[in-house]
């Protein structure tokens, strides 16, 4: 078992999963019951990630975050790094190709709220935050939490984008789904089985919890 | 404190109201579905901005199309009973009337749900309330907020008979204990009628007649106000003027009329409340001067609401049908029946001329 390619993955998924609960809300709260011109391609952009095969999506972002790309480039220029194949890099496409995961569920979350109640909240004096904070999101919770739910495990499993934008850089870039991989390249049956076997039993028992607090949560709203 | 209201918009619900409610009045707007009645609550509001002109309360103006002022909802303290409730589902009966209050107090909730009879659900999450246990939460809730205005929209709609008779008598009472301007939608005439001193007709966004509710059913302006407000003998006729006289020339029938400003020979339409129109008693027969004798036929007899409701036709004419509504007593002592002759009037008095005028259907 690679401790340090789990705990790289662990960190990468944790990170991820953070900036896309704020990135999810703020894109969720702002899409959900507006209607204007344009909306169907933001949702289909944000769906993007979803359909496209990981290696296309990794090969675009090598092309936009690599060292000839003009992100790429201020990014060494002012880090002294290159965003390719390195940490931030992977934080970075794995926000993108799991954006879809988080923002879906919390969108369909905050939509199935009637407008009604949020115009009652706005008649009972609460402003648009206090309404957000008291009304909206304790509503929208189980879209949220399935939200990070998904963009965690997703990030914690992702191969394909990683591979590409990450390498295989040990300590760095070398998650544990990239591990596993080279392990079975390499013939090393037993390193591979007990990897994955782990990554099973890590993935079981995150669920179980998960859904444990789930339901105590929706006991909580009932 | 008088609510004035003066808006016009013509998408996406076209409305052209202007009207003013003043402290303890309680204004019904009644008109079918689509004509604007919910849309014209939210304007109030604040939830919907219309297009063109002015609402003001107490002198303080909270929406200008022209000056592109607007105050929002959370500033004009206007108590909303929405139609769905719109009950905060993960807060329990007390936390959504704390929710509102400007000050939180439990001891001030309690006191609202002692006011709607609500004592002993404060712990209660709306989804195990009954319907009219909900519509109390909502008005106690709108009360929390120490209303300026009470805006209730077919507060009523959701909830069975016998628990609508009950919540109106408590609405009637409430109604007379707060000094505040009350805004009532609904489709019901009998609830405008039992809890409204004012009434607006609306129909298309457009309102057609206004004025206590009463006079608003025995006298509508036109046909079509007559129309929305369930006026169910409701004819066509020409006036005709002679000797100084004036009648009404109704199918083969000429009734006498009382004076009006209508010419000789103009095309009127015309009514007359089921419960004006009188039968002769067969005990007593009455001569019926200026009472516009007719002899009819008793087509259909129906007790609705512990009054028998006639429908006759006019001898000679099995097309023309009028309501009559009469007291079971009267219908019992008179042993009538369907099939037969009976004798009524049509008092000149209770008859109410209105302009023709060429309308739409108004969907009913």
């Amino acid at each position: 078992m690679e401790w340090s390619a789990f705990f790289l993955s662990l960190c990468l998924s944790l990170i991820s999963v953070t900036i896309l609960l704020v990135l999810g809300l703020l894109i969720a709260r702002s899409l959900a019951w507006k209607r204007f011109v344009g909306k169907g391609v933001i949702e289909a952009l944000i769906t993007l990630p979803l359909v496209l095969p990981p290696t296309v999506l990794g090969y675009f972002f090598l092309r936009f975050l690599g060292r000839e790309s003009m992100l790429g480039d201020w990014f060494e220029s002012w880090f002294h790094e290159p965003l390719v194949f390195s940490f931030t890099g992977l934080v970075l496409a794995s926000v993108i190709y799991s954006l879809p995961f988080a923002v879906q569920p919390m969108l369909r979350s905050f939509e199935s709220i009637p407008q009604s109640i949020r115009e009652a909240a706005w008649c009972c004096g609460l402003s648009h935050w206090q309404t957000f904070w008291r009304i909206e999101l304790p509503l929208a919770m189980k879209g949220v939490l399935t939200g990070c739910v998904l963009s965690f495990a997703h990030t914690m499993g992702e191969f394909g984008v990683v591979l590409m934008v990450g390498g295989n850089i040990p300590g760095e870039t070398r998650t544990i789904s990239i591990a596993l991989f080279d392990k079975v390249q390499t013939f090393d049956e037993g390193a591979a089985d007990s990897m994955a076997l782990f990554m099973l039993l890590f993935s079981l028992v995150l669920l179980i919890l998960i859904n444990l607090v789930g339901d105590k949560h929706l006991q909580g709203l009932k | 404190m008088a609510l004035v209201v003066a808006i016009q918009q013509c998408e996406p619900i076209n409305i052209d109201v202007e009207f003013s409610c003043k402290a303890g009045d309680v204004l019904a707007i009644v008109g079918p579905s689509g004509s604007g009645k919910t849309t014209l609550l939210r304007c109030i509001a604040g939830l919907h901005k219309p297009q063109n002109g002015f609402i003001s309360f107490a002198g303080k103006l909270w929406f200008d199309a022209e000056k592109k002022f607007y105050v929002v909802p959370q500033q004009r303290q206007v108590g909303f009973v929405f139609q769905d409730f719109a009950l905060f589902p993960h807060l329990t009966v007390l936390d959504n009337i704390q929710l509102a209050m400007p000050v939180s107090s439990k001891v001030g909730a309690h006191q609202l749900l002692a006011r709607v009879h609500l004592t002993g659900l404060e712990n209660r999450k709306p989804e195990t309330l009954s319907g009219g246990q909900k519509q109390r939460v909502a008005l106690a809730r709108a009360l929390a907020i120490e209303p300026q205005i009470l805006l209730l929209d077919e507060p009523f709609s959701s909830v069975d008979q016998v628990t609508r008779r009950k919540l109106r008598l408590e609405m009637l009472q409430l109604t007379r204990q707060l000094a505040v301007p009350i805004i009532l939608v609904t489709h019901d005439l009998d609830e405008a009628c039992l809890l409204a001193n004012k009434m607006v007709v609306l129909h298309k966004g457009v309102a057609l007649q206004s004025g206590e509710p009463q006079v608003l059913l025995k006298k509508p302006a036109n046909a079509t106000v007559a129309r929305l407000v369930d006026v169910k003998n409701l004819f066509n006729g020409t006036v005709i003027k002679h000797g100084g006289m004036s009648f009404l020339q109704w199918e083969a029938e000429t009734l006498t009329l009382p004076g009006n400003p209508f010419d000789n020979g103009a095309s009127v339409s015309w009514c007359i409340r089921s419960a004006d129109i009188l039968l002769h008693s067969r005990i007593r027969p009455s001569g019926g001067e200026k009472e516009n004798p007719l002899t009819v036929t008793i087509e259909e007899l129906m007790l609705v609401g512990g009054i028998f409701n006639l429908i006759v036709s006019l001898s000679g004419s099995h097309q023309v049908l009028l309501h009559m509504d009469l007291p079971p007593h009267v219908v019992e002592r008179n042993h009538l029946k369907i099939g037969e002759s009976i004798n009524i009037s049509i008092p000149e008095q209770a008859i109410h001329l209105m302009p023709t005028v060429v309308t739409d259907s108004v969907g009913n």
